[in-house]
């Protein structure tokens, strides 16, 4: 057989790694994907661990990072959530991130990888837009001819998005297979990228899918949790008690935990989305708590939490915000979260609003729903985060206005 | 019947479909229609709500056939009434083995008359437990290769296939072609296995099937064509297209002899 590694959280990918192992978090993770897409799996791998060694590579990424996207991002100490909760909270502001979320700190990582690939073309699947327009960014940017995948039905609920990713050259190509949302915007472009790998990268949103997608993610996204550390430390001197983040597919959350892992002494919770309520009829699910409700499962090449019906159909998700709207979730994150490490709570769509309107009118930052999430999850238990916290808010809420204004029939 | 009987005379032609699709109750007679008409070896599909191999040919056929009522369960009791003197192999995608534990799948498998598993999102890393499943029930798991599937690699998968190696005849997903490219002749060529080697995605004519054979092939796969000429309920243009697709394989292997 050839070989599989299991690696631990915190590991770092390239002391673990050769070049031919599929990649697990525990059980978690794997390559379970057609044969056709093992190839250019094992080629992004090697290419992705060889240009993250190479110091050139680096500072590349890294001015853009600063110049282009603006990084680093505010540690911000908000006073007046701070005096509701009756903690100390900091805001890291990923909402300030050109695109107006964390997307961009992925899009740029592998479209750069892309490009010294010598790839022509991107792919990219969304589902509220956010993950498209971030692509579309890079696309235009770097020069690739660029598609993103969207379910027809998010089509219709993101014109504002559909927009913005046509301005920047990108075409959007409608989804009206199964349920035409976001995983089978997933579903198409990995069809596609088996027939287009030769000259075409597939730039996944999220830390789920096949190998290496949940560990590169992962790195490139983990810049929020770095400057997080060396603002809160410059800050405050310690470490948070807690830091909380909403989880759709967990690059948000990943990508600040990760360089907490190993600090014991900071709690990590992960919020995801309630939606309805904890039911779900014979194809939907009224939530899209993959962590907490969810069941072992494989979707989209790995092994992992998923909502799926007792016969391993893939049920559909439901959240009022559009990001945290999937039925899966990254392998390492169920692993984390089976391993005690990260804890799992829900926000309803309910609290979610709540949260989205405190931060609004308590510190002048309207949120994306998604963040909105943690954020009304702290305002309903401050009592789990400690005396210092950071919440990351993972996005801006422009986007929403439309989405909010509908939810309370304005 | 097992699949290595089945390959003891060759070339043969292996005829997909997505069982449920019309309904669970047209299937097994549609599976001895077709063994009627010329199919050796008859794969059928278990449909999945998120086919990632597949073209919009069989991921329509999956949404008809789970609308109609198939699950697992029902899967297992049409593939017993399906009783046929060929091998009958399941395809289908992991998650649904999975979920139903993959002691009691490959336990079903063999109960209800299925000699082999073919299951594309599993690649042979990620097999070896699903592999000792099917091996305690004398039931073959089936590995693909693909026209970017490395020598060496190649090598690999070839020792772990049972009953025959599933060659993928061209990137992309399953669906009806015009052409055999000069890559899926180069795949059969460099795939010179100890094993049967059947060829697989695109192929949709007699003439097709004929040079996947008349290429070296032992096996020709048809699966995408039969599905549509279901959905539009052309049910004797599939029989005439059957017995036709088995001629041409069968001619092609005699000229072969020669």
């Amino acid at each position: 057989m050839i070989s599989t590694l299991n690696i631990s959280a915190g590991d770092s990918l390239d002391s673990v790694i050769s070049s031919n192992a599929a990649v697990k978090f525990g059980r978690y993770g794997g390559l379970f994907v057609p044969e056709t897409l093992v190839q250019p799996l094992k080629e992004l791998s090697d290419s992705y661990l060889r240009l993250m060694k190479n110091e050139g590579f680096r500072e590349e990424l890294d001015l853009l990072l600063r110049n282009f996207a603006g990084r680093p991002t505010a540690l911000y100490h908000a006073k007046n959530l701070s005096h509701k909760l009756g903690c100390k909270v900091y805001l890291k502001r990923e909402d300030l991130v050109h695109g107006g979320a964390h997307k961009l700190n992925n899009t740029l990582g592998q479209a750069l990888v892309a490009k010294k690939m010598g790839k022509t073309r991107l792919i990219a699947e969304t589902g509220a837009g956010q993950h498209g327009v971030a692509t579309a960014i890079v696309g235009a940017n770097l020069g690739f001819q660029t598609q993103i995948y969207m379910g027809e039905v998010d089509i219709e609920r993101q014109k504002m998005n559909v927009y913005r990713m046509r301005l920047m050259g990108a075409e959007v190509i409608p989804v009206r297979s199964g349920s035409r949302t976001l995983k089978d915007a997933i579903n198409e472009a990995m069809r596609d990228w088996a027939a287009s790998f030769e000259h075409t990268h597939y730039l996944l949103g999220t830390v789920a899918g096949a190998h290496p997608f949940p560990s590169m993610v992962r790195d490139f996204q983990s810049v929020i949790g770095q400057e997080t550390r060396e603002q809160i430390l410059e800050a405050e001197g310690r470490l948070p008690d807690s830091i909380v983040a909403c989880v759709g597919g967990g690059s948000n959350a990943m990508g600040i935990f990760a360089p907490f892992l190993k600090d014991e002494v900071v709690r990590l919770i992960a919020v995801e989305a309630g939606g309805r309520g904890p039911g779900c009829t014979e194809r939907t699910a009224d939530h899209g708590a993959s962590l907490g409700q969810g069941s072992d499962g494989v979707l989209h090449g790995a092994l992992t939490k998923i909502l799926q019906d007792p016969y391993g159909q893939i049920l559909e998700s439901y959240s009022v915000a559009a990001g945290l709207d999937y039925p899966g979730v990254g392998p390492e994150l169920a692993y984390l979260s089976e391993m005690g490490r990260v804890t799992t709570r829900l926000a309803d769509d309910r609290t979610a609003m709540r949260g989205f309107h405190a931060l609004s009118r308590l510190e002048g930052i309207i949120p994306a729903l998604e963040s909105a999430h943690a954020l009304g999850y702290c305002l309903k238990h401050p009592e789990e985060l400690g005396e210092l916290t950071v919440i990351n808010v993972s996005g801006r809420g422009d986007k929403d206005l439309s989405t909010v204004m509908e939810y309370e029939n304005l | 019947m097992k699949i290595s009987e089945a390959f003891r005379e060759t070339p043969l032609l292996i005829v997909y479909i997505c069982a449920g699709d019309p309904s669970p109750e047209a299937t097994p007679e549609l599976v001895r229609r077709l063994v009627a008409a010329g199919a050796d070896i008859i794969e059928l599909g278990l449909p999945h709500s998120d086919p990632i191999a597949d073209g919009p040919t069989i991921q329509a056929a999956a949404q008809r056939a789970i609308a109609a009522g198939m699950n697992t369960d029902v899967y297992f009791g049409v593939a017993a009434a399906a009783d046929v003197p060929v091998p009958k192999v399941f395809m289908g995608y992991y998650n649904m083995i999975y979920s139903r534990g993959l002691e009691r799948f490959a336990e079903d498998c063999a109960r209800s008359g299925i000699s082999g598993l073919i299951v594309p999102d599993l690649p042979p890393e990620e097999a070896g437990p699903l592999k000792a499943a099917c091996a305690a029930q004398g039931v073959d798991l089936i590995f693909l290769v693909a026209p970017n599937t490395p020598a060496e690699r190649m090598r690999l998968i070839e020792q772990e296939t049972s009953g025959f190696l599933y060659l993928v005849a061209r990137t992309g997903v399953t669906g009806a072609r015009s052409d055999v490219l000069q890559s899926t002749r180069d795949l059969v060529a460099r795939a010179a296995s100890s094993k049967p080697r059947a060829v697989g995605f695109g192929i949709s004519t007699a003439a097709q099937a004929a040079e996947v054979i008349a290429a070296g092939a032992d096996a020709a796969i048809v699966g995408s064509v039969c599905v549509d000429l279901i959905a539009r309920g052309e049910e004797e243009e599939l029989m005439t297209l059957v017995s036709e697709m088995k001629k041409a394989v069968k001619a092609a292997g005699r000229a072969r002899l020669q």
